[in-house]
């Protein structure tokens, strides 16, 4: 252990050492080869324009050759994986793509999936804006803000656990331990095994996301709130709007840029949801989701490369649309800086 | 915002009611596994951790010592002990000698349980079977007993999971993996970011627009190829896969977009006079960025490092591809997910163990919110 702790503090001076050092160096010795000081006034203006070709990819480089490793060449092999058989080696054509729509586990997930999509975004939206509007009239919000913000630090297996704490059941007629079955038990209801029932289990987990998410979507949406302008909020007022009719008309439509940013950013993050599925059913009782059904196919027998790419690339095709829109926006808001 | 509705006492009181409604929920559950983290054993399979305050009761089955265990006193036969023996004591409050009906009898009263046998159990669980007969047979009297226990809090559960569970040591492995990781991104990040932001180069617009798509690809993507890579790279030279480096360089190259992102926008919006000023005095770009920007990129830096460090301490996908499930290298979400197989039912170990998982992001978050808010706030509402 003593070891790998000494390790670690090496990796980081040597890493950042590194990074000083090619930077740095990199740098001298572009200024070495084409010096702008110490020499007649065409030639270094010349070299200073050699200089400005040259110094940007300088800067850029380390992090372009790392991103082409880590994530554009994975792109496009993963791509031809799922047109390869389990160990990569013969072309198979759309074979994976005909089993995964003919398989149940796959079509399982996909119907997971679009719940999950319909539900976690809406409701961690819905509930950030109410909470947002809630906390901001009064003297405790910003304390109660940061407690409803807080699970936002706590790992998606950590929450696993707490969750799991909740739903834990105990055989009928016993002490429940699990808070959800007490309440049900204290009220008269039959205490239950609620991750192994079919379909409703799916709700029960993703009552952990809403939990976890809930918090960003308030804390945005709360500063989008406060970016509205007070005169629009005084002149409803003035003309007798309700606390409802100002909420729907007035301030809702003024923030739906950021509501559709909180959506979307939410909705990534559930078609990747993999570790709360992993550790609360690991996909039985029919809760599978596509990322964890990846997952289990890249190790399931050795692994399966053709199919789990495949199901990669489908998580893939349904990002592509909000990736595409991403870059819209961006380039509108730049507008070429 | 003040000033618009609940004008009415009856209206800003539900207001204060519906806001502690939503705080009571979404705290109630970390509060369940913090306060049952610090239970004894055997008290958390015997009650909710709400009652946890209360004392726990329950009612068990004994059996009082055979004959052989008699005295003689006073010209009777007794048999004394305590139902506890050595055990740990709890309060007796009512006893019984018929399943029936387990708690007949008061503690401290005698029972008279025919032809002349007594017993009494006293509330500290000493007893005293007295008969004007010898006893006889190899088997003791049988007894119920109903005993409450004061509620108990211990921290023996974390010496157990830290030194005995192996969490201890996946602490150190989750930091192992996690400081290299944050520290790693935001040189390389940052220099890419001035260079995307004010140097001018063809192809400029381009690799933003690719950063900004990169920004929300699956990290499933990448997994398939990479662990083909590594598998390769290792056997190649003849090394492990699955090593330290190789998860420090992954963790570099996901958190590479938002990094690079998240600076561009932030140095793109330093003052062009400040920058300027200091070209026409002579410094070379390398200079202005070590010497003005980086200095003034400080929250963002900040905000960017809290971000990567609750990733990647939190992160459980990227370290079950690119780590080992062995002690020296299962950090803390694969073992705990691991501990919820082999242990699913010891709550007092669960529930520590998860506890010790959340407690570093817990302080990160607290300590630095108000960094960990402007890079949320920078990072998604301008289109992330």
């Amino acid at each position: 252990m003593a070891a790998q702790i000494f390790s670690a503090i090496f990796v980081i001076i040597i890493g950042v050492g590194g990074c000083v050092a090619y930077f740095w160096g990199a740098n001298k010795l572009l200024d070495a080869v084409f010096p702008s000081r110490g020499v007649s006034g065409a030639t270094a203006v010349d070299n200073l324009r050699r200089q400005g070709l040259v110094r940007p990819w300088l800067f850029v480089g380390p992090a372009m050759i790392i991103l082409t490793i880590y994530l554009i060449y994975p792109v496009v092999e993963t791509l031809r994986l799922s047109f390869l058989d389990r160990g990569g080696a013969n072309f198979v054509g759309l074979a994976n793509y005909e089993w995964a729509f003919g398989d149940h586990d796959f079509r399982n997930s996909i119907l997971n999936n679009v719940l999950w999509l319909a539900v976690v975004p809406a409701a961690c939206t819905f509930l950030g804006l109410i909470i947002a509007v809630l906390t901001d009239k009064i003297w405790w919000g910003t304390i109660a803000k940061s407690l409803i913000f807080l699970p936002l630090a706590i790992s998606f297996v950590g929450a696993s656990v707490i969750w799991k704490f909740i739903y834990e059941y105990r055989g009928e007629g016993q002490v429940q331990i699990g808070l959800l079955n007490a309440i049900i038990q204290h009220f008269g209801g039959q205490p239950q095994v609620w991750i192994s029932l079919p379909f409703w289990n799916n709700f029960f987990l993703m009552v952990i996301l809403i939990w976890i998410q809930t918090g960003f979507a308030m804390v945005i949406l709360s500063s989008a709130l406060r970016g509205i302008p007070e005169e629009t909020l005084e002149a409803a007022v003035i003309d007798g709007a309700n606390p409802f009719q100002i909420f729907w008309k007035i301030m809702v439509p003024q923030i739906w840029g950021t509501i559709a940013v909180v959506w979307t950013t939410i909705t990534i993050l559930v078609l990747k949801v993999f570790d709360i599925v992993l550790t609360m059913t690991n996909g039985q009782w029919n809760s599978q989701v596509l990322a964890n059904l990846m997952f289990d196919w890249m190790f399931r027998g050795g692994g399966d490369f053709g199919r789990g790419a495949t199901i990669a690339i489908i998580i893939m095709i349904a990002v592509i649309p909000i990736m595409v829109w991403n870059i819209r926006q961006a380039n509108k808001e730049t507008g070429g800086h | 915002m003040t000033a618009k509705s609940g004008k009415s006492f009856a209206g800003r009181f539900g207001v204060h009611i519906a806001v502690l409604v939503f705080v009571v929920i979404w705290t109630i559950p970390t509060l369940g596994i913090l306060v049952s983290s610090l239970r004894d054993k055997d008290q958390i399979i015997a009650s909710g951790w709400w009652n946890s305050f209360a004392s726990s009761s329950q009612t068990e089955a004994g059996r009082l010592p055979a004959a052989s265990a008699q005295a003689q006193k006073d010209g009777k036969y007794v048999i004394e002990g305590n139902i506890f023996g050595d055990g740990a004591k709890r309060n007796v409050n009512a006893f019984g000698v018929k399943s029936s009906a387990p708690t007949q009898y008061p503690a401290g009263t005698a029972a008279d349980l025919g032809d002349g046998v007594t017993l009494q159990m006293n509330a500290d669980g000493s007893f005293a079977l007295s008969s004007s007969k010898a006893f006889e047979g190899d088997r003791g009297q049988r007894v119920y007993y109903a005993s409450s226990a004061p509620p108990k809090f211990t921290t023996e559960n974390y010496k157990t999971v830290l030194f005995s569970e192996g969490i201890g040591r996946s602490f150190m492995n989750s930091l192992t993996v996690t400081i290299p990781s944050t520290v790693i991104p935001i040189l390389i990040a940052a220099f890419a970011a001035y260079a995307l932001a004010w140097m001018r180069f063809p192809g400029r617009a381009l690799l933003i627009a690719v950063i900004i798509g990169l920004l929300v690809v699956p990290l499933q993507m990448s997994l398939i190829p990479l662990l083909k890579l590594y598998n390769g790279v290792g056997s190649f030279f003849g090394v492990p896969s699955k090593t330290y480096l190789g998860i420090w360089l992954a963790h570099t190259g996901f958190g590479l977009p938002f990094a690079i992102y998240l600076l561009r926008s932030y140095i793109a919006g330093l003052p062009r006079e400040i920058m300027e000023s200091a070209r026409i005095d002579g410094a070379s770009d390398f200079e202005i960025f070590v010497r003005i920007v980086l200095p003034l990129s400080f929250p963002v830096l900040a905000s960017f490092a809290i971000f990567q460090f609750l990733w990647v301490w939190n992160d459980l996908l990227v370290a079950m591809v690119f780590l080992g499930t062995e002690a020296d290298q299962i950090v803390l979400t694969a073992k705990l997910n691991a501990l919820l197989g082999s242990r699913g039912g010891d709550w007092e170990i669960l529930t520590t163990s998860a506890f010790v998982t959340i407690i570093v992001p817990l302080i990160v978050f607290f300590s630095l919110q108000r960094y960990f808010v402007r890079g949320l706030l920078a990072g998604s509402v301008k289109g992330g």
